[in-house]
């Protein structure tokens, strides 16, 4: 257990230098992060390598570990409440694993991994109620093509965890059903809008697990959860299946508890797929060959990436705790070898605002599909208007309400001009400015947020000062980059504290690169520890 | 086939066209066209549903096109080349870089509360359509100009239950692909409009990107008639009329329409005419008000995030281009020029299938008059007495071409060529094996058809006798007789000179 507040740049690292790193020999297989294990304990490692090496091996059954995390699941949720709905038929599907290797059959990558979903991705054999009273015990009759993707992958889908309804929200306040709480401070908010399955892997309560992000849903509560968050490249991922929130922005996500884990995920997921137009036909790597186990590593592994720190995100309005989290993260960034430089992105500030005007016109017309007609909630009614508005006034919270008014708002003749098309005008300059950035740097250097997390309640009735929280991540959407976030520090919460993560982002489809750079970074990270006390200790009885 | 206008009641008929008529003294009509093509693609727009019109409700759906949530469009690439099919038809320019929007409102049919269509970069914009009037009508050339054809979604259909208490949603049409074009306010009459409609048809028919049935909603228009006192610039207000169900009702419409315009002016209440939709009744045929326009809806229109852009390549349209078949107005062009008269060449050219037909007849016997007259006489009676389109009569046009060859050869008689088609037609078979089969080949040899002669005139002494006295209107006679005992494959030439010879010999 943790017992006080750990600044990271004290923690750093012995690279080992007797191992001479040379790009072209390392291994190519995870394999050799096994051997991390025997190494540190203290280390993040894929817990999907550690579960498919024990049980091919036989060492252990896929149905001790999924009760293994069912037990935990089962002690921490009623304090947690990360879930809205968890499978009945776990153990069952772990049972038909083992005998699939007992039979000598193939199991596929994810055999025997608990992996949570964020309850607005649809599974036909579970509700998927995007955290909506509107879609109270909806239940799709199919699968996300991630969803089949993982399950594909022998994956075991322990359940549907909540969230901000429609990922409309920073705090998972914003669900209909319950309040997620913190793992690390069961009164601060988990973040949002994928706090559930955030606080799901912080609370090892599966092994990895998917969210969205719009504007920052998977990264910003991967930062206050202390977990992996893995925001995709726009279109690496099928939104099929995702029910969406603003088309233009929304990407499916991974949490892990390492940044090997967050990339297996995301390795089984991605990739083109027919039914949706605007996931990429690009060809995927194998991200796991970037996942190169200590030993392996030169003096300097780092050697040569250029980073840049984007300026704007560590002035004023940013906690100072968490910039001097950020601070040490740039040290022990260049303690492996990178050239570390400011940045400057003119045009940060602006992605903001533009956001909201663009999530919020998408997701006017997006939601106008719920109407009582065909599915969801109906207030049945005589007069046809009546029934629309009766539909949606119950079936609605005030945050998706307020989005829809603002949608449809800016996107109304006479408005869309000086709104919507100044928004696309915006993003254009984003997406440049950031261009230009990544031209000159191989990765790029935020705080995920501006905060540690917060006390829930606090910032519920200031949507304002909720939006503001967003700040980091919303550009990288607007971009359509994909991001890493990655725990590097705490920050002072009481008598506690508080995980605090970087967001490294990459160029367009170059996730291998934030892969290779956060398992790096993770793996230096010595004597930090991103397990929450509350499980802390009945982690290591397992 | 062209039908002629159907007079429902020839009082309102005349009265309509009296009305009309005198309206058109004073006030120039204009008419504007918005048609709604839907496309016979295999399925629909943006999933992968088949869809026939008639099918069980709501069997043709997924989660796509019913709107479920997490569903997403992807677009079928034949609507793309359709689009650019018409586009090219209609002589339009094509964007190279187009899109769609989303154009936003609620009804129970609309399933995602928006219908996927395109706004402000339509797929082809600023071409034009060539007709010929019908005879009937006048007559004459036209060239009416078009504004846009845009690709969109069709939207699902509410069937309202017989009390009228509840409604049911059908959700097999939505998602099926629509061209929608837009014409110019060019035509002046009922007719001119109608015509444009029924141009419009053969065109898709003959690119074979719809079936353009009218009766089924394949091929939907939506009518914008205003007057103005001849003379004048502005336009006046613009009155809109659904629900045409054929071109016969939107001619008539369209009159009706200007004669209930042209009165409201001549009595003084111009400023009734007010921006409305109307409703063609059939029943009573008039237009009755459906619903004021309050102001102009706002469909907050914005690009469709679901679907990258539609960009066309040089290349893809030269390939649609070049494949592009003979269109109606080439067509009839050509038939022109082979010397057909407009009658034959507005008939042959106005079913794409007809035309086949006769181009196939007329590429084994090249005899255009024969061929056409064949076609517009006994077989098209046959198709409207039978209800059979071209395709459905067993008479491949290889064999009507065997048939007038053989007439023509004097193989067999024109009367017994009359009598075979209709077997052929029906029951199919070829005319060579029925002649056989019927031993129908014409009797051209002098001596048996003297033979025949001789026995008709020893069996028929008493008319022989008569007609010897003068009566020789019997010759008639004889001749029927001599035909009968040939079973009718006597040469009718032959048969009469030796007749004649016979007859008037001094015995
Ligand atoms: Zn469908």
């Amino acid at each position: 257990m943790l017992s006080s507040v750990q600044n990271p740049r004290f923690l750093l690292i012995q690279c080992r230098r007797s191992k001479p790193f040379h790009h072209h020999q390392y291994p190519k297989s995870i394999h050799a992060i096994s051997q991390v294990q025997s190494v540190s304990t203290s280390l993040p490692t894929s817990e999907i390598q550690k579960i498919q090496k024990s049980i091919l091996s036989r060492e252990k059954t896929a149905r001790q570990f999924a009760e293994q995390f069912l037990n935990r699941l089962r002690l921490t949720e009623p304090y947690v409440k990360s879930f809205l709905h968890v499978s009945k038929t776990v153990l069952n599907e772990a049972d038909e694993i083992d005998r699939k290797i007992d039979r000598n059959e193939d199991v596929g990558p994810l055999a025997g991994v608990l992996v949570a979903v964020k309850d607005n991705i649809c599974t036909a054999d579970m509700p998927s109620t995007a955290g909506s009273k509107i879609l109270e015990n909806y239940r799709p009759p199919f699968d996300a093509t991630a969803v089949r993707k993982l399950k594909e992958g022998g994956a075991i889908i322990v359940g549907k965890t909540n969230l901000d309804e429609f990922g409309m929200g920073s705090t998972t306040e914003g669900s209909a059903y319950q309040v997620t709480a913190n793992p690390w401070n069961l009164e601060c908010v988990p973040g949002g809008s994928s706090g559930g399955s955030a606080a799901a892997v912080s609370a090892r309560q599966c092994v990895v697990s998917l969210g969205s992000d719009t504007g920052g849903s998977v990264r910003q509560p991967a930062s206050f959860c202390g977990v992996v968050g893995l925001k995709p490249t726009y279109g690496r991922v099928s939104r099929y299946g995702l029910v969406a929130y603003a088309s233009s922005l929304d990407v499916i996500g991974c949490f892990g508890s390492s940044v090997a884990d967050a990339g297996i995920l995301l390795q089984s997921i991605c990739g083109h797929d027919k039914l949706d137009a605007t996931s990429s036909k690009r060809e995927v790597n194998d991200f796991t060959s970037q996942f190169v186990a200590k030993d392996y590593f030169e003096s300097q592994p780092l050697k040569g990436l250029r980073v840049g720190v984007i300026s704007e995100t560590l002035g004023d309005g940013v906690d100072q705790e968490v910039v001097s989290s950020i601070r040490g993260a740039i040290s022990h960034l260049e303690e492996l070898g990178c050239t570390v430089t400011e940045v400057s992105l003119p045009s940060f500030s602006l992605g903001l605002p533009a956001y909201y005007v663009l999530a919020s016109s998408e997701s006017s017309s997006n939601l106008s599909r719920y109407d009582g007609i065909r599915y969801g909630n109906q207030i049945v009614s005589d007069e046809l208007s009546s029934l629309y508005g009766g539909s949606r006034a119950n079936g609605f919270g005030p945050e998706v309400k307020r989005r829809i008014l603002m949608g449809t708002y800016a996107l109304s003749a006479g408005y869309y001009d000086a709104y919507y098309k100044r928004a696309q005008q915006v993003r254009t300059v984003v997406q440049k400015s950031f261009k230009a950035a990544l031209d000159e740097h191989d990765i790029l250097i935020s705080p995920a947020a501006p905060s540690a997390a917060y006390k829930i309640g606090e910032k519920k009735n200031d949507p304002l000062a909720m939006y503001a929280g967003d700040i980091m991540t919303v550009n990288v959407n607007l971009a359509g980059l994909p991001a890493l976030v990655l725990p590097c520090g705490f920050v002072k919460n009481g008598t506690a504290s508080l995980p605090v993560g970087f967001q490294m982002i990459g160029a367009a489809f170059d996730e291998e690169k934030l892969l290779r750079v956060g398992h790096i970074f993770e793996q230096t990270l010595e004597g930090c520890s991103f397990i929450p006390p509350l499980i802390a200790d009945e982690l290591f009885k397992c | 086939m062209k039908t002629k206008q159907q007079p429902h009641s020839n009082f309102t008929e005349t009265a309509r066209a009296k009305a009309v008529e005198k309206a058109l003294k004073d006030f120039e009509a204009i008419i504007g066209i918005e048609t709604h093509v839907q496309l016979a693609t295999m399925t629909k727009a943006f999933c992968s549903c088949a869809y026939s019109y008639g099918d069980q409700p709501n069997s043709c759906v997924c989660p796509v096109c019913m709107g479920l949530p997490g569903a997403l469009p992807v677009l079928n690439s034949k609507v793309i080349e359709y689009a650019v099919m018409l586009g090219l038809a209609l002589n339009c320019k094509l964007s190279m870089n187009s899109k769609f929007d989303r154009k936003q409102y609620f009804y129970p049919d609309l399933p995602k509360g928006y219908q996927i269509s395109q706004f402000d970069i339509p797929i082809a914009t600023n071409g034009f359509i060539d007709l010929d009037l019908p005879l009937e009508f006048g007559g004459g050339h036209r060239r009416f100009g078009i504004t846009r054809v845009h690709m969109e979604e069709d939207a699902g259909k509410l069937l309202h239950t017989g009390t009228g208490n509840y409604s049911q949603v059908d959700l097999n049409r939505a998602g099926v692909p629509l061209l929608e074009i837009v014409s110019e306010p060019d035509m002046r009459t009922g007719v001119e409009a109608a015509e444009y409609a029924a141009e419009l048809q053969r065109v898709v028919r003959y690119l074979g990107v719809s079936n353009g049935n009218m009766q089924e909603g394949s091929l939907r228009c939506d009518v914008n008639v205003s007057i103005r006192p001849i003379g004048q610039l502005e336009f006046g207000t613009k009155v809109e009329i659904k629900n045409l169900n054929a071109f016969s009702a939107m001619s008539r419409a369209i009159d009706f329409e200007i004669a209930r315009q042209a009165a409201l002016y001549n009595e003084g209440k111009a400023d009734e005419i007010v921006q409305e939709t109307r409703l063609w009744e059939e029943g009573s045929q008039k237009t009755v008000t459906m619903r004021k326009k309050e102001g102009l809806a706002d469909y907050r229109y914005f690009p469709e995030p679901d679907l990258p852009e539609v960009i066309l390549t040089e290349e893809y349209v030269n390939g649609i281009r070049d494949s592009l078949p003979e269109l109606p107005d080439m067509k009839r062009r050509r038939y022109e020029d082979m010397g057909l008269s407009m009658q034959d060449v507005l008939f042959l050219a106005n079913d794409v299938n007809i035309a086949d037909y006769f181009e196939a007849t007329i590429a084994t016997v090249p005899d255009i008059k024969l061929a056409t007259n064949w076609i517009m006489g006994d077989i098209a009676a046959y198709m409207k007495n039978e209800k059979l389109s071209i395709n459905e009569i067993k008479l491949s046009p290889q064999e009507l071409g065997e048939l007038i060859a053989s007439i023509k050869s004097g193989t067999i008689s024109g009367k017994i060529g009359k009598e075979i088609l209709f077997e052929l037609m029906e029951k199919g078979g070829t005319v060579k094996g029925l002649i056989k089969e019927k031993d129908l080949v014409q009797i051209v040899d002098p001596v048996e058809i003297e033979k025949i002669v001789d026995k008709v005139i020893t069996n028929n002494p008493k008319q022989l006798e008569q007609y010897r006295g003068g009566k020789t209107k019997l010759q008639g006679f004889f001749a029927g007789q001599v035909m009968k005992e040939s079973k009718g494959k006597a040469n009718p030439g032959i048969l009469n000179k030796i007749l004649l010879e016979k007859l008037n010999a001094k015995s």
